[in-house]
């Protein structure tokens, strides 16, 4: 179970609170939707769960255990774009290769072109390198993924293509997802429950 | 107001010390624009979107080779005329507020733009009041530099530019990601009204849905060519002629959210016959041989020559 328990954050002292006292838990082989308009804190909430950010108040926990500060974290995030996400300089079988290399099928299912290995980020496009950053995080460390508007810069088919890919992976090996999304028709689709920041309704069950 | 007929564009490429390439990313590419409509340019990333934009606003970088005809109100539209035209009869609403000076005020720069179409400086900042005004720009906005406004009132502004230059065409690329749901119906709002106005509009998008909620027509590309240029109507009606398309439309979340396998091609690897047959599901032998040509069908354009069907 990922729980995000009492998290509170801001940028300083005296700085305005961004996260106020948000509780979010998801469980294995879960798919969890976050909604709320702009300025929510979103991204944020999504930062301090993967351990980018350290919460002012409350803990961020993973089956019992503090997130790691060292080593590679079960807790993987995914943003919406790929190439501030990627080193620039790197090839992409080496950016493939930065934390666990993802197998060979796994890569065909994200339909990732064995010719693109050898080229540099910027040599594709962002859906071609949005699999990328994906398959970088789909290995058996990963327990959690944080899809922060993952597909929004992408054309329809290639947003159903990746996230079809995505969630076959992640019910079989039982990992737990947070898609944070303002696209309505999409978390519905996508989610088992689904949280609004706004009205903080916590536990809407939605029929699929 | 434009028409696009048969556009190629070419990058030349240094592969290795001097061997060069030719590397052809647009390929038989039409589009027309009426006066007073709104034409969604719908397609992947990579499909030639920002790039057709970039060469009717002659802006595409000097290693790159144009064919085909871009007519703007009849007249070829010549190196030299896109350079005259652009900013004054043919506006751009960019991607971001990454396009806005960071180092001038915002009023400033929308004042600019009105004072480079002709008016006095006076004309110019009263113009400059009214468009904040219709827009809902707080009077104070203007003294801000593009950093301190919210990503909502960087896309007005950037609307704004467009809209103090009495431009005939607007081109509009990629304006509504990474807004929310209010600010997305908004910005295509504003864009309905310059079509209203008269003006033709060109909403280049990756986002199928928000084409749509606006567009009159709607232009779907694949691989640097159009696909199908149908009417907004047809999407929900059923009425699509090109397997991409349809692809396109079942693959939304709200509908059956199944994708077709596979890439858009590769533009050093285009094939030969129809750009579409790797994935189609339609594909016989008669699509291997050479390219479809862009027909109509059902009183909608097509690239397929099993569209009939």
């Amino acid at each position: 179970m990922l729980i995000g328990k009492e998290l509170w954050f801001r940028y300083a002292a005296q700085m305005p609170w961004v996260v106020q006292d948000q509780t979010i838990s998801v469980a294995p082989g879960e798919v969890v939707g976050l909604m709320a308009p702009s300025g929510f804190g979103k991204t944020t909430l999504a930062k301090l769960l993967a351990g980018y950010l350290i919460p002012t108040k409350g803990q961020v926990s993973v089956d019992g255990q503090p997130l790691p500060r060292r080593r590679y974290c079960p807790v993987q995030l995914v943003f919406q774009n790929p190439e501030l996400s990627v080193n620039p300089r790197w090839r992409i079988d080496q950016i493939l290769r930065e934390g666990y290399p993802p197998q060979m099928h796994q890569l065909d299912a994200l339909g990732i072109h064995e010719g693109w290995l050898t080229r540099y980020p910027h040599e594709l496009s962002g859906g071609e390198l949005q699999r990328i950053a994906i398959a970088r995080t789909l290995n058996s460390q990963t327990r959690y993924l944080i899809a922060d508007e993952m597909t929004a810069m992408l054309d329809a088919n290639t947003q159903a293509l990746i996230w079809r890919a995505v969630l076959d992976y992640t019910r079989s090996h039982q990992i737990g997802v947070l898609v944070v999304s303002h696209d309505w028709p999409l978390v519905r689709r996508l989610c088992d429950r689904i949280l609004d920041l706004a009205t903080m309704h916590h536990s809407t069950l939605v029929s699929q | 107001m434009l028409s696009v007929s048969n556009l190629s564009v070419t990058f030349k490429q240094y592969e290795q010390g001097l061997r060069r390439r030719q590397l052809t990313v647009i390929t038989e590419l039409d589009l027309d624009v009426k006066a007073g409509e709104v034409v969604a340019v719908v397609g992947a990333s990579g499909s030639g979107k920002s790039l057709l934009a970039h060469a009717i606003l002659g802006i595409l970088p000097e290693n790159a080779t144009v064919g085909g005809t871009m007519l703007f109100q009849g007249q070829p539209l010549t190196p030299s005329r896109c350079q005259r035209l652009r900013g004054k009869a043919i506006a751009l609403i960019p991607q971001s507020v990454g396009y806005l000076d960071p180092l001038m005020r915002v009023g400033q720069q929308v004042q600019r733009v009105a004072q480079l179409n002709g008016l006095s400086k006076p004309a110019a900042r009263t113009a400059v009041k009214r468009t904040f005004d219709r827009y809902d720009l707080p009077p104070q906005a203007e003294r801000c530099y593009p950093f301190q406004v919210s990503g909502g009132m960087a896309r007005r502004v950037l609307v704004s530019t467009a809209v103090v230059s009495h431009a005939e065409l607007i081109i509009a690329d990629e304006p509504t990601p990474g807004l929310h749901p209010e600010v997305v119906v908004e910005t295509l709002n504003h864009l309905r009204e310059l079509a209203q106005e008269g003006r033709g509009v060109i909403l280049i998008t990756h986002d199928i849905e928000a084409a749509l909620l606006v567009a009159d027509r709607v232009a779907v590309f694949y691989a640097g060519t159009t696909a199908e240029i149908a009417s907004t109507q047809d999407f929900a009606a059923g009425n699509l002629r090109h397997p991409y398309t349809q692809a396109l439309w079942r693959s939304l979340p709200q509908n059956d959210f199944m994708p077709v396998p596979g890439n858009q091609p590769n533009p050093e690897a285009l094939p030969v016959g129809c750009l579409f047959s790797d994935r189609c599901p339609w594909m016989t032998e008669a699509c291997l041989p050479e390219r479809p040509r862009l027909r109509t069908v059902r009183g909608g354009l097509v690239r397929c020559i099993h569209a009939d069907r």
